[in-house]
Formats: C-alpha cells, structure tokens, sequence
C-alpha cells in the first residue's frame, strides 16, 4: 500500500445494452477517466456468476465493478433484478471473508448516462486505492501455508515452499508490498 | 496455456488498429502488438492504420490463407461499430465468423485516457484478454427468424403519417394508433409554415385523407398502445381503444349531434384551439379532423358521468343510429414485424418561468395561442385581437421560453426563432403592429431559412439581442401607461431597456412527452437524460433504436422542424421495409443451452426465463431450452447450480479466460 506505484486493478462486467454503451458514449463524449478498469462485456448483468467476482479477486483484482440497466430498463426485462439478488447475497458472502464492501460494486448505468461511467470509475478507483491492494493470490498462499498437513510442514523448508508455490497460480507482477 | 487446445491447434491472428490518430495518438500500437505476438498460439500479431478499411479486411483473409490462422482478434472501436465489418471479413477469407473476438480500445481506452503508458497497458491487458478467450471460440451458426410484414405506427401526427403512407404505398399493411381523436398532431395546429409560409393545412389534410382512404392503413384514433410483446419480426401488440360513443362506420360527421347537446354553448376549453374557444361535450376536433367523426368527452358528458340526460344527440342521429353509448374499452391484440414509434413532443409550460407573466397577463400568449389567433378557422377567424378585443399596436416576441436555459431545459428547441419570425411577418401581415423579436441568437441554419431571416430584417421587424428579465406591469413613463413592459438588456447597444408593447408571444420551447419513460419501457427503449428516445448511433443509425425493428421518428427523438420529421419518417419507413422485405433476420447465436448429462433437475432455471423458453422435460427430468425463443441474457447460465447451462459466445470458460487475461497484465 505504501508503494506509490501501486495501481489498483479493476475489472468490469457491463451489459451489452446500457452500461457498455454509455461507457461508449463516454468515449464518444471524450470524458476522461482513470485507466484502471478492465471492461468485459456480457449481454446482461444477469450474466455475471458470482463466480465471475470471487474468480477476478482471486486472480488479482483489486476491486469488480457491475454495470447494468435501471431497475425496470433491462433489454431482457428483469435480469437486472437476478443481478441485485445474487450481489446482495454476494456481499454477505464477501463480508465474512473480510473483503471490504466497497471493493464490489453495482450500479446502474444506463446508455445515455456516459458522464456517469467517467464518475462511477473515478470514484471507485479512489475507493479502491484508499482501500490499498486486496492481495488475494498473496493471502491464499499464506493460507495454504498455514492449512498445510503437518507432515508437509515438517519436510525440509525449501521442499515445502516449493511444493506449495509451484501449486500457486503464478502471481501477477504487481508491484507491491 | 499450450497451442495445442482441445479445439486442436490454435493459431490465432492478432491485429490492432490505428484508427489514424485515434488510437494510435494515445496507444503504443506497435508495442501492443509486439506483446501479443509473444503470447502462445498467436501466429500473426500486425497493427495497421484502418483495419475496417477494404485493404485492412483483406490483410486478414490472406493471413488466413497464409498463416492458416483459425482464429482472429481485432483490437480496434466499439464492436457495437463494426463486430459485424470484421465477423464478415473473418467469413470472407473461409473462416466460421464467429471464431472472431473484438477488443474496443478505443471508446474504452485511447478516447478516455490521457497518459500514454496507462493507455497502452490497457490495451495490452484487453488484447490479452481477447486472445485468451478466443481460443474457446466454437464455430456457430446464425438462426434465421421469419419477419412479420406488418408494421406499428405509434403517433398520428406529421411523422407517424408519412411513415404510415410510405410503408403503406410499398404494399404493406400498416396500423396507425393516434391517442387523441383525430390525426394531424400538433402540424394540424399551425397556420403557416416557414419558410415557404404555405399553409400548414394545405399541405397537410390531403395526406391526413389519404391515410384514412388507404386500403392498407388501418386507423385506430383515440386509442392507445399498452402492452408489446416479442421481438423483431414477430410483435405482438395490444392496443386499448377508447370508446368515443359514436360508431365510427356510421357517423357522417354532419354534427347535428353537437347542435342538439343540451349544452346550449361549448363550455369547455377547445383542445384544438389551445384552450382559446370553448366546446361542447361531444365534439369534432376540428373542421378537417380525420376521422371526420364526433366524440364524446366521456369527463363532460352528463350521459356518460350520471347517465341522467335526455340524451337529444341521440334523437338528432335518429336516421344513422350512429350515437352508440353501450360502446366500452376494448383491448385489440395485434401481430406486426416493425413498429415506427413516432409519438411527438409536449409543449413547455410557460407558467414555469413566472417573470414572463404567463397566466398572470391575459395578453401574455403562446406561440401556439397566436397561431390559432392568426388561423382563419381559429376562434377569431384569423383576427389577431387582445382579450378585450382591441387590435394590439405593438408585440414583443420573446425566445428561448424553455430553451437554452440552465433553469429549465438546457436544449435548443431549434423551430422557435423561425416559428417565431413567421408569426411576425403574419401579424405585420395581418395588422400594421410593431413587432420586437427579442433573442440570444437567430438560429436559421435551413434550407431558405437564412433567407427567411433577411425576409424578417426587411419587413421592419425589430431583433432585440438579449435574454428578457422579466414583463411587468408597472408603468414608469407616461406611453408604458396601459401596457405590459419588458425588461431586457439589449446586449448589441449594451444598456437595460423598457419596451411597452400591448402583446407578448412567448416562443415556448419542446420538451418530451410527460409519459415517455413509460412509452420508453414499454417499446424497450433507451432515453437520453432529457427524455428524448435515444438513437441506436446519432449519425450512422438516427432512426433505430437499440432494440431492433423498433424505429424513432420526429419529435420524441428530439426536437425538430417539419421537414427534419417528414424526413425521418421516411427513413424509419425505409428501415422497416427493408427488413420486412428481406423477409427474415438473422438472430445472433448467442443462445443458451442445457449440458443433459450434467442437468440435475432442479428446475430453478426454469421461472428465471422472462421468455418462457425454458421448459422441463419430465420424462427425462431435465431442463429445456427452445432456441428460437432464448434471446441471449445468460441469466439462467449464472443462476444454474450445476453449471449445466451453457452460453454460445459466452461461455464461463471464456469469461473466466478473460478475467485471467485482463488481469495477466499491469
């Protein structure tokens, strides 16, 4: 965290109707934003399996930002709606692995709101970068560290090590503490 | 990850675009392309300046040729743009089109980002992603969904009839459902139309005619769309149709009905002349209404509220039995390919900037009030008077009522300085009134508008430049006695000025329909933050909107003149024939499906689907999709417990190799 060139890292899912095209039309509008979300499109927010968030903070992700319709806007009707009720679960979820709340975010952007990318992204990266780096890939090695079998602990140091981190996806070069 | 993938080898073809300087200026392209080409399984990695350009289309397909690549990347705008340019150009060089994945790295990075290092990392991470991804891409095939020919028209006012007329003169049917009694919509309204200042009716009733003649044009007035259902092609629409109490297959429009209410005397304010003249509980909107039918205002009519009246209309049609009381709302169900929604603007109300006096002056009018005013058939027959009758000596026009306005709607309205120097040079016609035009800017940029402008400057038609502050009553010199002043700083001689004038019209802008979320909601659409329908692409697709086969016409796309809403109309016309006339659409395969072997059976997928396409089979115990129902959102693939739902295009494999992806690089 006290790494000053420490970025936090950001992914996105945003429907195809209205958050992926307002975040369009705020590149059409030139605003400028902080480049530190990655946007992955799906058709809707219904689409985004929990899965999708625990996987990207797994992987290294500092923080996962959910756009979709209003309420009521959804191209498909109500996928929206499947959206809030698996987020608000999710966070539940997320709060008991301590991962603070402000790391996942929903909101509703729909495809004429393209300030509203530049300040949703803003802001959730400042949040983010106040928060300082998640670190998941880093603790769930520590964890495997500390969950080991005790015969595995007793082994030679360097084996041990080894084995486990060779076991460890290989960890993004992120530069920080 | 290996080249070798369970799809077999991989050899994927990378290659991003300068888009000239748009990407390029801020987007290491080169370097870019240098990363992805290290990545395994990519056989080419280029940047070239256009990629959608023919020379860029056909440097993938012979890379296709030479490389034998199977799969393609472009990183270059928005695949809203051109996914379908390069899907095309990957089929074209022998490829299934959907071994094509897109990156948009320039709405998402170059245009909104302003360091260079930050930019070009983005991209390399959105490329990685892609290139990630696209090696799960299966060869998949479009569907082809037939297309109803029949198209909606939504609004009966100039847009909505010249889209009905066109669509109709191709042979094709047409519905046309107008809210209020009669069609013409706010067009019907006006006495002249700039620049040519022939009048509006003129033009107008002849087509206003030929709607209710044509064989093809089914008219629904006084009814309403409230519910649409389906898709592209296949629409189904319910229409509610307001019972008017008069049958309109035997009314003939004599109105001896309205002469034998017993009101003896309209009562009510005439919607027609913009609350100007009164009328009577059953009424014809106007002289040349279409259809040329009587209606009953079911609020006024003492038959219809209390069912206590001697009902004397009902005696005077003694010999057509057109007076029909028993009539009640009815909800017609309707199937249509197309749907042009067309359905207007709301005026401002000019009570909402008090300082004008709007409702507090009686001589304080709208445009809309003078053009009835000015209207032979309005309610002084083309007399421009005050309330008391007098003929007004001098008028001050004010602009931007409504517009241009950070206190109320911040857009231009863009007819009001025409429409407004069309007044004046029909009250200097009319009478031998000065008349002061008081305005930010003249906007004329038309077709003879300019002309029509120097037209103004000549006929002795005074421009103020200047914001008004306020109208008052309150005279401070003997020739203001009796009159309403106005307060401006005229900003060309620079000094604060009292003007006295007898009339004021005041320009009252556009806004959007009071219900156009609701109409929004229920077509599917999208607004912009002002509540105008919004466009799929402002200048490539001004008449689509983002649901398909579902177009914008005129006014609820944002305000515009009469010739710009003719013209859209026809393009929205255009739009639906030609895919009614290609006969069918090809439906992005994007299509969820069950894996059996993995299906548990737990239907928990099946109340998710807001399409119904989700059924269970209880002799397998399985769920079930139907295809050509599914329309793509994956909701039921997130929702599956087993994981046994997949999505074409958006697998979880290919998802989770994208976060992977854009993750694998700072």
């Amino acid at each position: 965290m006290s790494d000053p060139k420490w970025q936090p890292r950001i992914v996105a899912f945003f429907c195809n109707w209205c958050t992926y095209t307002a975040a369009d039309l705020a590149g059409v509008s030139r605003f400028k934003y902080a480049s530190n979300v990655r946007v992955i499109r799906l058709m809707c927010s219904g689409r985004v399996d929990p899965q999708f968030i625990l996987d990207a903070l797994a992987e290294g992700a500092d923080g996962v930002l959910i756009g979709g319709c209003h309420l009521g806007d959804c191209h498909y009707s109500e996928g929206n709606y499947k959206t809030v009720r698996r987020f608000q679960m999710l966070q539940r979820l997320l709060h008991d692995m301590g991962i603070e709340e402000q790391r996942v975010r929903l909101e509703w952007i729909s495809a004429s709101e393209g300030e509203r990318v530049k300040t949703v992204i803003n802001d959730m990266v400042e949040q983010v970068r106040a928060l300082g780096p998640l670190n998941l890939p880093q603790h769930r090695a520590e964890w495997d560290r500390e969950t080991a079998h005790p015969a595995e602990t007793a082994l030679p140091a360097e084996a041990a090590g080894g084995v486990q981190l060779a076991g460890q996806r290989a960890q993004p070069e992120v530069a920080h503490a | 990850m290996n080249t070798n993938h369970k799809n077999g080898e991989v050899r994927i073809g990378f290659y991003i675009c300068h888009c000239g300087h748009n990407i390029a200026g801020m987007v290491d392209c080169p370097a870019v392309a240098q990363f992805i080409a290290k990545l395994p399984g990519v056989a080419v990695s280029r940047d070239y300046k256009y990629m959608c350009s023919d020379p860029g289309q056909e440097l993938i397909q012979q890379d296709i040729r030479e490389h034998k690549l199977n799969r393609i990347v472009v990183a270059s705008c928005s695949p809203l743009l051109h996914e379908h340019t390069f899907r095309n150009a990957v089929a074209a060089g022998g490829l299934n089109p959907f071994f094509f994945q897109m990156v948009n790295i320039r709405e998402h990075d170059s245009w909104v980002h302003t360091d260079r290092a930050e930019a070009t990392a983005k991209a390399k991470a959105l490329a990685h992603a892609a290139v990630s991804r696209v090696r799960f891409h299966r060869a998949l095939e479009t569907t082809r969904v037939s297309i109803n020919p029949d198209v909606l028209v939504v609004g009966g006012g100039i847009a909505g009839i010249h889209a009905a007329l066109t669509v109709a003169n191709s042979g094709k049917k047409v519905f046309l459902v107008e809210r209020d009694p009669s069609i013409g919509g706010h067009m019907a309204q006006f006495d002249k139309t700039f620049p040519t200042l022939d009048c509006a009716a003129c033009i107008l009733t002849p087509k206003m005619s030929a709607v209710r003649s044509h064989e093809n044009i089914t008219l629904w007035t006084y009814s309403e769309v409230v519910k649409v259902e389906g898709y592209v092609g296949n629409y189904k629409v319910t229409v509610k149709r307001r019972p008017r109490y008069v049958n309109e297959d035997l009314c003939a429009g004599c109105m001896e009905c309205i002469t034998a209410c017993v009101f003896k005397e309209g009562k009510f304010p005439d919607e027609f002349n913009a609350g100007l003249s009164k009328r009577k509980p059953i009424y014809i909107p106007f002289a040349q209404a279409v259809p040329p039918v009587v209606v009953i205002d079911p609020e006024r009519c003492l038959q219809v509220r209390t069912g206590k009246c001697k009902k004397t209309c009902i005696e005077a049609c003694a010999d057509r039995h057109a007076m029909d009381f028993s009539q009640k709302e009815e909800l017609v169900e309707i199937q249509v390919g197309n749907i042009i929604v067309a359905t207007g603007f709301k005026l401002f109300d000019a009570k909402r900037i008090p300082q004008y006096g709007y409702g507090q002056f009686p001589n304080v009018v709208t445009a809309l009030e003078l053009e009835r005013l000015v209207n032979s058939s309005g309610p002084t027959a083309g007399e421009i008077v005050l309330r008391d009758g007098r003929r007004p000596k001098s008028v001050g026009m004010i602009l931007c009522v409504g517009s241009r306005d950070v206190k109320t709607n911040r857009w231009c309205s863009r007819t009001c300085c025409m429409h407004s120097m069309k007044l004046a040079q029909l009250v200097r016609e009319h009478t031998d009134a000065d008349v002061t035009v008081f305005y930010m800017d003249i906007r004329a940029p038309g077709k003879g508008y300019e002309e029509f402008y120097d037209k103004s400057l000549k006929e002795g038609i005074q421009f103020v430049r200047g914001r008004v502050a306020e109208v008052t009553d309150w005279a401070m010199a003997p020739e203001e006695e009796g009159k309403m002043v106005i307060r401006v700083e005229d900003t060309l001689a620079g000094f604060v000025r009292r003007i006295p004038v007898d009339m004021i019209v005041l320009a009252a802008g556009m806004e959007p329909q009071a219900d156009a979320q609701a109409v929004r909601r229920m077509f599917n659409m999208s607004c912009g933050t002002e509540g105008w329908f919004l466009e799929k692409h402002p200048k490539l697709a001004p008449v689509s909107t983002f649901t398909d086969g579902v177009f914008i016409a005129g006014c609820c796309q944002g305000p515009k003149d009469i010739p710009d809403s003719v013209a859209q109309a026809g393009a929205a016309a255009a739009e639906a024939m030609a895919l009614a006339d290609k006969g069918y659409i090809e439906q992005e395969p994007n299509t969820a499906y069950i894996i059996e072997a993995d299906c548990s059976g737990c239907k928990s997928c099946v109340p998710l689907c807001p399409y119904t396409a989700i059924t269970f089979d209880e002799a397998k115990q399985k769920a079930q999709i139907n295809g050509a129902l599914c329309k793509g959102c994956g909701t039921c693939v997130a929702s599956c417990p087993s994981g046994s739902i997949g999505q074409n295009l958006f697998e979880d494999e290919e998802i989770f190799s994208e976060i992977e992806g854009v993750l694998a690089y700072v």
